[in-house]
């Protein structure tokens, strides 16, 4: 159980467009020993096998070195030995460290993680790895491209980079949309553009449609106390300090507050790979998303994803599932209803195949009885 | 009641003139060019129906050429709302702006006008009075062809009261007319045919006839080159180095005799690298031209300090490239010429102005602050008004300065604005007390500080009218006004 910090990252003024609101982060000192690309596949051609065309819907890639040097900004170091997957049928290269790793497309990476993370069921039902095969998985709410969401590629056009810049926080009427931050300032530049591929929620979608501009968050000096330049300038530098103590403490709360669980799942020498996801607490934020951190702690990459309600609800499911191994009976007393209640929470969630029919139809009908 | 209504008429027609100065409905960085058409459309009708010759007036007051003939425009279609001596007052002020206005612009707007089907008497004395007092009515016709002949049409003109012979056959009869005794009629004339004659016209005519006769466009540049006028030998060197037409790209643009703004936009548009070699000839040809505005006024406005906005803003847009930054930089260049003591303060922190380019955040306040730290009788702020580093931080700035560090108010702020801000209706103020004004040429920005006493919103609508009446008076007078 751990916090998520901007520690080394500063928050500064944020810029509104319409309903969006861009809050920049400024790294004070950027990561050079690991840098993040737009997409590398050009760069490695492998043995036998050289793509002619490829295409990696906003994948990014991580390259770090072993001995803490600067990486070379992409394009600019000569081609480095490609990378491969275990058990992959590919040639094994000759490296002996890998030093690059892909990421998984946005999209997919939703797709694929947040199920990851939840303990499958101990106990494999022959039934329902077959069934899990062929039925495909229940129905999700449809992630929405940043295109779709009204006002955000302007937004991000207007938006005006910081120097030093190394992340932004995205929020749709002033609600805390994603968190995006990236080791080096050349890094953010190139990615800068590249958030409008991002998925976002339906939530942000509907809030993005449905409110007005956002209220620009004007300074305010008291001019009675000011009476010389070194005042003036005392006063600017508290008015920025106030913004970033709001900001970090009321704007960002539903994303630095919360608890968050992270598994560990890659190693680049000094820098570990992490997902993380909430407790799914009701009523609060709920961030899922991916981290790189240094040894030392530093924040060195973030992405994050808000999950909508229903999405929440359905995560708070299957973390009490897999709390109690799938178990209904014990999962149904930890959540303090009867087993018929749970049955239909888990058909309404769209996991009723993951019961046999006869049970499910079973509780469905002791539920109606029990509610009417 | 009656000083509200002073205060905003007043208002009204400052608001009008700074945006008819900084708006030519193109496209803007924040907006694009349908909402930049729009609200400027709104603005004028606004003035037209509610200050109509305060609305003629303002050909005085250097609003762009787009805009004038919105004016002129407006003024000729509703003619009938007009009493007889405003009438008389318009019509010189038209005459006199339609002889200051580009060529290309007065055909664009005469054709405006026969599609408005707007055909009144006064209209029609104004065209025909325009096209006898043109200097080389021959070159007109056939550089404007189609405009030129719709003009004539339009004003039931006798073709033989133009100062050139055989009019009447080059625009109504060619069929008829056989050869040509006019040296220009006769090379367009066999232009048609001969592919040697294509080369005698001027290059916008000769390249239609390039491409009937299947002229390769290097080839082309090569041989028109001679015919070219300033403006398109400076905009079609890049081109001509792509598809190598070396002719044209040795004959390297003269920059000692082009005006400021355009001379800035024209260093902006080169690389880094070419900025870097050519360094030496391009700050000497920006004072030089910079010297030339200044002209008797150079070293009299003492202790002046400019802040310049080079964020990412000033970009503008693809079809304002630059022009931010490109008034910016001219500004530096003209301030420095006119001031004895010059502090200018780009926002980046840059100190080499012909490097600039359009990156990073608007963060004016702490920038106007350096700027008011020395005390300079005067301080320019060129930006465009988009304070973001926070938000209101230059109004506050500038509102505790003068409320509580220098309220005898020793240092003028004056803060020129290029955008015009179409969701807003009018140029983006920085505060409320601080005079804004547009700007659109860097050559204009004498005048424009002198005039932006006015923009505070404090003086009356009594001054003002004063004011723009001297104008209008001084402009009348200038030179023997057109009767209409």
């Amino acid at each position: 159980m751990q916090h998520l910090t901007f520690d080394g990252l500063q928050t500064r003024p944020g810029q509104v467009w319409g309903g969006i609101r861009l809050v920049p982060l400024v790294r004070d000192e950027p990561i050079t020993s690991l840098r993040l690309h737009p997409n590398g596949f050009s760069e490695e051609p492998a043995r036998g096998y050289e793509p002619r065309c490829c295409y990696s819907p906003h994948g990014l890639v991580a390259e770090w070195t072993d001995d803490g040097t600067a990486v070379p900004a992409l394009g600019t170091a000569l081609c480095m030995p490609a990378k491969t997957v275990r058990k992959s049928l590919r040639p094994k290269t000759k490296l002996e460290r890998r030093t690059r790793v892909h990421f998984v497309p946005h999209q997919t990476a939703l797709e694929a993680f947040i199920p990851l993370t939840f303990k499958r069921p101990a106990i494999a039902w022959k039934a329902w790895s077959t069934r899990a095969f062929r039925v495909p998985p229940p129905a999700q709410e449809r992630p929405y491209a940043g295109y779709h969401v009204e006002g955000l590629a302007d937004a991000l056009r207007i938006f005006e980079i910081h120097h030093g810049q190394c992340g932004v926080l995205l929020y749709v009427a002033d609600a805390l949309a994603a968190a995006v931050v990236t080791p080096h300032p050349d890094d953010y530049r190139a990615l800068h553009p590249t958030l409008v591929e991002d998925a976002f929620g339906e939530l942000i979608w509907r809030y993005a449609n449905l409110h007005g501009d956002v209220p620009d968050s004007r300074v305010h000096l008291d001019a009675s106390s000011i009476d010389t330049i070194a005042d003036l300038r005392a006063a600017i530098d508290a008015a920025r300090r106030e913004w970033t103590d709001f900001h970090d403490g009321v704007m960002a709360a539903g994303l630095l507050d919360a608890d968050y669980v992270f598994t560990a799942e890659y190693q680049m020498e000094r820098y570990t790979l992490q997902r993380f996801r909430p407790r799914f607490e009701p009523g609060r934020e709920t961030h899922v998303g991916e981290a790189i951190t240094a040894d030392d702690g530093r924040l060195a990459y973030l992405r994050t994803f808000r999950l909508s309600e229903a999405q929440a609800r359905r995560g708070r499911l299957l973390q009490a599932l897999a709390e109690n191994d799938w178990n209904l009976e014990a999962t149904a007393a930890t959540m303090g209803i009867v087993v018929p209640a749970l049955a239909a929470r888990l058909h309404t969630a769209g996991y009723g195949h993951l019961l046999r029919d006869d049970h499910l139809a079973h509780h469905l009908a002791a539920n109606r009885k029990g509610t009417r | 009641m009656e000083l509200v209504a002073d205060r905003t008429a007043a208002e009204d027609v400052l608001l009008f003139v700074n945006a008819a100065i900084a708006s030519t409905g193109q496209r803007e960085f924040h907006s694009d060019a349908d909402a930049q058409q729009w609200s400027m459309e709104f603005l004028h009708e606004y003035m037209l129906v509610n200050y109509r010759d305060l609305y003629a007036a303002t050909l005085t007051l250097g609003v762009n050429d787009r805009n004038a003939a919105a004016i002129i425009m407006r003024l000729l279609q509703t003619g009938r709302d007009a009493s007889v001596a405003q009438r008389a007052v318009e019509g010189r002020l038209i005459a006199k702006s339609l002889a200051e206005m580009p060529t290309n612009r007065v055909y664009h707007l005469f054709t405006a006008l026969r599609k408005a089907r707007v055909n009144n008497r006064r209209t029609r004395a104004i065209i025909r009075e325009w096209l006898v007092n043109r200097p080389d009515p021959a070159f007109e016709a056939v550089k404007y062809r189609s405009a030129f002949q719709g003009a004539v049409r339009h004003a039931h003109l006798k073709v033989d009261d133009l100062p050139a012979g055989e009019m009447d056959a080059f625009l109504f009869g060619r069929q008829a007319a056989g050869r040509f005794a006019t040296p220009l009629f006769e090379s367009w004339r066999r232009a048609h045919f001969d592919r040697r004659a294509v080369f005698e016209l001027p290059y916008t005519v000769a390249e239609g006839f390039a491409t009937k006769h299947r002229i390769k466009r290097a080839d082309f540049l090569e041989q028109i080159a001679p015919q070219l006028t300033r403006g398109e030998r400076l905009r079609l060197q890049r081109s001509a180095a792509r598809i190598g037409a070396a002719h044209l790209v040795a004959d390297v643009a003269d920059l000692s005799r082009m005006p400021l703004t355009r001379l800035a936009a024209y260093v902006l548009a080169l690389t880094v690298e070419e900025r870097e070699e050519r360094r030496l000839e391009l700050t000497d040809a920006l004072r030089a031209a910079a010297l030339r505005v200044a002209g008797l006024r150079a070293g009299t406005w003492g202790r002046v300090a400019a802040v310049l906005d080079d964020s990412f803003s000033a970009s503008g847009s693809s079809e304002k490239r630059r022009r931010p930054l490109v008034v910016a930089l001219a500004a530096h260049f003209l301030l420095r010429e006119l001031a004895t003591d010059y502090r200018p303060l780009w926002l980046s922190g840059g100190d080499d102005p012909l490097m600039v380019r359009a990156r990073g955040v608007t963060s004016l306040g702490e920038r106007i602050l350096d700027g008011l730290e020395t005390r300079p009788d005067l301080l320019v702020v060129v930006s465009d008004g988009w304070d973001n580093a926070p938000v209101g931080m230059a109004a506050e700035v500038l509102r505790v300065w003068e409320e509580r560090l220098d309220p005898e108010g020793r240092t003028a702020v004056a803060h020129l604005n290029p955008v015009f801000d179409a969701a807003g209706l009018e140029v983006r103020r920085l505060s409320p007390t601080t005079p804004t004004v547009g700007i659109r040429d860097a050559e204009d920005l004498p005048e424009l500080v002198a005039f932006a006493r006015f923009a505070t919103g404090r003086t009356g609508l009594a001054e003002l009218r004063a004011h723009i009446e001297a104008r209008v008076a001084r402009r009348l007078t200038e030179e023997t006004p057109c009767s209409t």
